[in-house]
């Protein structure tokens, strides 16, 4: 591949070295190798999960018609749709009041902290909020998913619209003042259409790390409150059934849809600046 | 000092503008005063950093002084937000909202003030043809060049008419001839309009071509106002002097002074006469300043040691400039029309008479 490339070599570049293509490709199989034969299992006529018995669809009907699964999906949609709407709201706020708030005390620490749960252990993030429902006496179920779930989910909205808000000048809403344009007519005018594809992007990214979570869903779901993950994880226990790769499928593909809209979203964000 | 008079669109009385504080802070103005008449041409003038942006945001409100006050024809306004003071900017870089077409962006004061759609429609379009972009109407920023952007720009903050203008900048980005047209188009558009047009530059040569009158202004102080005449003619300062066209500085002693004029020698024996100022009286060390174009240049058959001699001689296509030694180790610059096709007049080495015109030489106040 690097003989094609005209490009000057100057000195050594690992990024050259001979062989680097092959542990390139390596990584990439290892990488994506167990997804692949997820989804080709997926179509597996077979009853058992693992022995390849020729291709069908079959198995995308049981799963799709299979009440119990059904009502999973509708939990993580419910979740996933709530919590999304109000990280996003939050976050959007928070974004705003970091970007646009002028200098107080406790600028950068505020920023450091509502990105910090990024880097928490999910254990310690799930165990930590299992405490404190039971402390407050909270009643675990749907609600409480909720909650929890809004709350990881911010700083995943947040960055996205911060890095919008970072690259738009304050100059366009000095205009927009500049132009008899009040506070409110600023934000709803300028502001917001402008951040909006971040908007978006982090409500898109907020939405597919709830659908996905496991381990604080597992922790703070009361009796009735299963979702998908937790479906998935409780039929395993039983063995891999092909019902099972159905619908990690389907949510495979519900996440590869996401992140490219994501991306995709994201990379308009060249035409922010007001020149 | 709390009331002004209601004639001048903008009164400026002793404003002082400080960024950050303790040892870290910057003084943008030091107590600037300026009183800006209605349907003036005024331009801020200085280098990067003396606080031209700064007096602009403090007019549309984007800024608080620290100290002073700031009145609109005659209203005390430090205190309202941006969007209640008639007043609209061009801002250096244009800031056109991105996500509307140009129509959009020119129609936003009128919306933000509650204008009906035909009205804000009729005036979108009449804007539009002022700056003669009505093509251009339904494009989005980014599908314009530089200038068209510009125009635009202007546009938007004409269209609801205000009573003051104010431009930063707003030909910095356009390349030679353009911006030589927009100096005419923008001149032109002030007359036409009546509105009060506050403009700042460092270009020297656009403050002097566009203004009504020009405030000077270097290290967060206005050095001088005046007309482009009277700025160029009769800088006040070192500072001015050398800021506003080419300057020799001539550092000599007054000789003799009768009435309000003084006779100063300078190099061997070359004589000005100024005004004095100051109140310096004989024998004092003054500077003056004298115009290279000012000095008349003579062909002389003498040759002597004493006189004037032609140390170098620069061919600048409409003229030539001659860097002339005139004794005692004062070199002065002199311009010289080339009437003629071909080098200069005069060659290297070459002893010149040098003639002035009078009030070629000014006095300076240092
Ligand atoms: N927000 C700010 N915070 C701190 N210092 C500032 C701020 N704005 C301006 N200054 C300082 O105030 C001084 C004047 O700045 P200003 O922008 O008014 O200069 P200017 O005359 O417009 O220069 P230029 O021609 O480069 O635009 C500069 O020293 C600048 O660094
Ligand atoms: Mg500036």
């Amino acid at each position: 591949m690097s003989e094609k490339t005209p490009k000057k070599r100057k000195g050594f570049v690992l990024g050259y070295y001979p062989g680097m293509n092959m542990w390139t490709l390596f990584f990439f199989v290892y990488l994506y190798m167990p997804m692949v034969v997820l989804v080709a299992y997926s179509f597996n006529d077979g009853n058992r999960a693992q022995i390849w018995q020729g291709f069908s669809t079959r198995w995308f009907y049981r799963a799709f018609i299979n009440d119990d699964i059904q009502n999973a999906a509708l939990n993580s949609l419910i979740i996933a749709v709530c919590a999304t709407v109000v990280a996003t709201v939050l976050a959007t706020l928070a974004a705003l009041v970091l970007a646009r708030g002028g200098e107080f005390r406790g600028r950068s620490a505020s920023l450091g902290m509502v990105t910090l749960p990024l880097i928490v252990p999910e254990i310690a993030t799930a165990v930590a909020t299992l405490s404190f429902f039971a402390i407050i006496g909270f009643q675990l179920g749907m609600l409480s998913i909720i909650i929890a779930h809004t709350v990881f989910c911010i700083p995943f909205a947040f960055l996205p619209i911060r890095a919008r808000l970072e690259g738009m000048d304050t100059d366009l809403e000095q205009a927009a003042g500049d132009l008899y344009a009040n506070a409110w007519e600023t934000f709803r005018f300028v502001t917001l259409p402008i951040l909006a594809p971040g908007i978006v992007a982090g409500a898109m990214l907020a939405f597919i790390i709830s659908v996905d979570d496991f381990i604080i869903t597992l922790m703070v779901s009361g009796a009735g409150a299963t979702t998908l993950p937790l479906y998935i994880y409780g039929m395993i226990r039983q063995g891999i059934t092909p019902e099972v790769n159905v619908i990690s499928t389907v949510m495979l593909a519900i996440s590869i849809a996401f992140i490219t809209a994501y991306w995709f979203i994201s990379a308009r964000g060249d035409t922010v600046k007001g020149h | 000092m709390s009331e002004s008079d209601a004639t001048n669109a903008l009164s400026v009385r002793n404003v002082v503008k400080q960024f950050g504080s303790g040892p870290n802070a910057v003084t943008a103005l030091n107590n600037v005063s300026v009183d800006i008449q209605s349907n003036e041409f005024f331009t801020l003038l200085g280098p990067s950093g003396c606080g031209k942006t700064t007096l602009l945001r403090l007019t549309a409100g984007f800024e608080q002084p620290t100290a002073g006050e700031i009145f609109l024809f005659g209203e005390e306004i430090e205190d309202l937000p941006p969007h209640e003071r008639p007043v609209n900017t061009v801002f250096q870089h244009y800031a056109l909202f991105p996500h509307m077409t140009v129509e959009e962006n020119i129609g936003f004061g009128l919306r933000m003030q509650k204008w009906s759609g035909p009205e804000i429609r009729a005036r979108v379009n009449e804007t539009l043809a002022l700056v003669k972009m009505e093509q251009f109407a339904t494009r989005k920023p980014v599908q314009l060049s530089g200038g068209q952007q510009q125009r635009i720009a202007l546009a938007r903050a004409l269209a609801p008419r205000p009573k003051v203008l104010l431009l930063d900048e707003p030909l910095s980005a356009l390349d030679l001839k353009l911006r030589q047209a927009m100096r005419n188009e923008l001149k032109t558009l002030q007359r036409e309009t009546g509105i009060t047009f506050i403009f700042v530059t460092h270009d020297q040569e656009e403050a002097l071509t566009m203004s009504d009158r020009i405030a000077v202004m270097s290290a967060g102080l206005i050095q001088q106002i005046g007309a482009p005449l009277e700025i160029y003619e009769r800088p006040i300062n070192r500072f001015v002097a050398d800021f506003i066209g080419d300057t020799n500085f001539i550092e000599t002693r007054i000789d003799q002074v009768s009435g309000n004029r003084a006779l100063c020698v300078a190099g061997g024996e070359l004589q000005f006469e100024t005004d004095v100022v100051d109140g310096h009286g004989i024998g004092d060390a003054v500077t003056l300043a004298v115009r290279p174009e000012r000095i008349t240049l003579q062909k002389t058959m003498l040759r002597s040691k004493d006189m004037p001699v032609i140390e170098e001689a620069t061919y600048l296509g409409t003229d030539t400039s001659y860097e002339i030694n005139i004794g005692d180790g004062v070199v002065v610059t002199v311009r010289d029309q080339n009437a003629e096709a071909g080098m200069g007049r005069f060659a290297a080495g070459e002893n010149v008479k040098l003639t002035f015109s009078d009030g070629a030489a000014r006095m300076l106040v240092d």
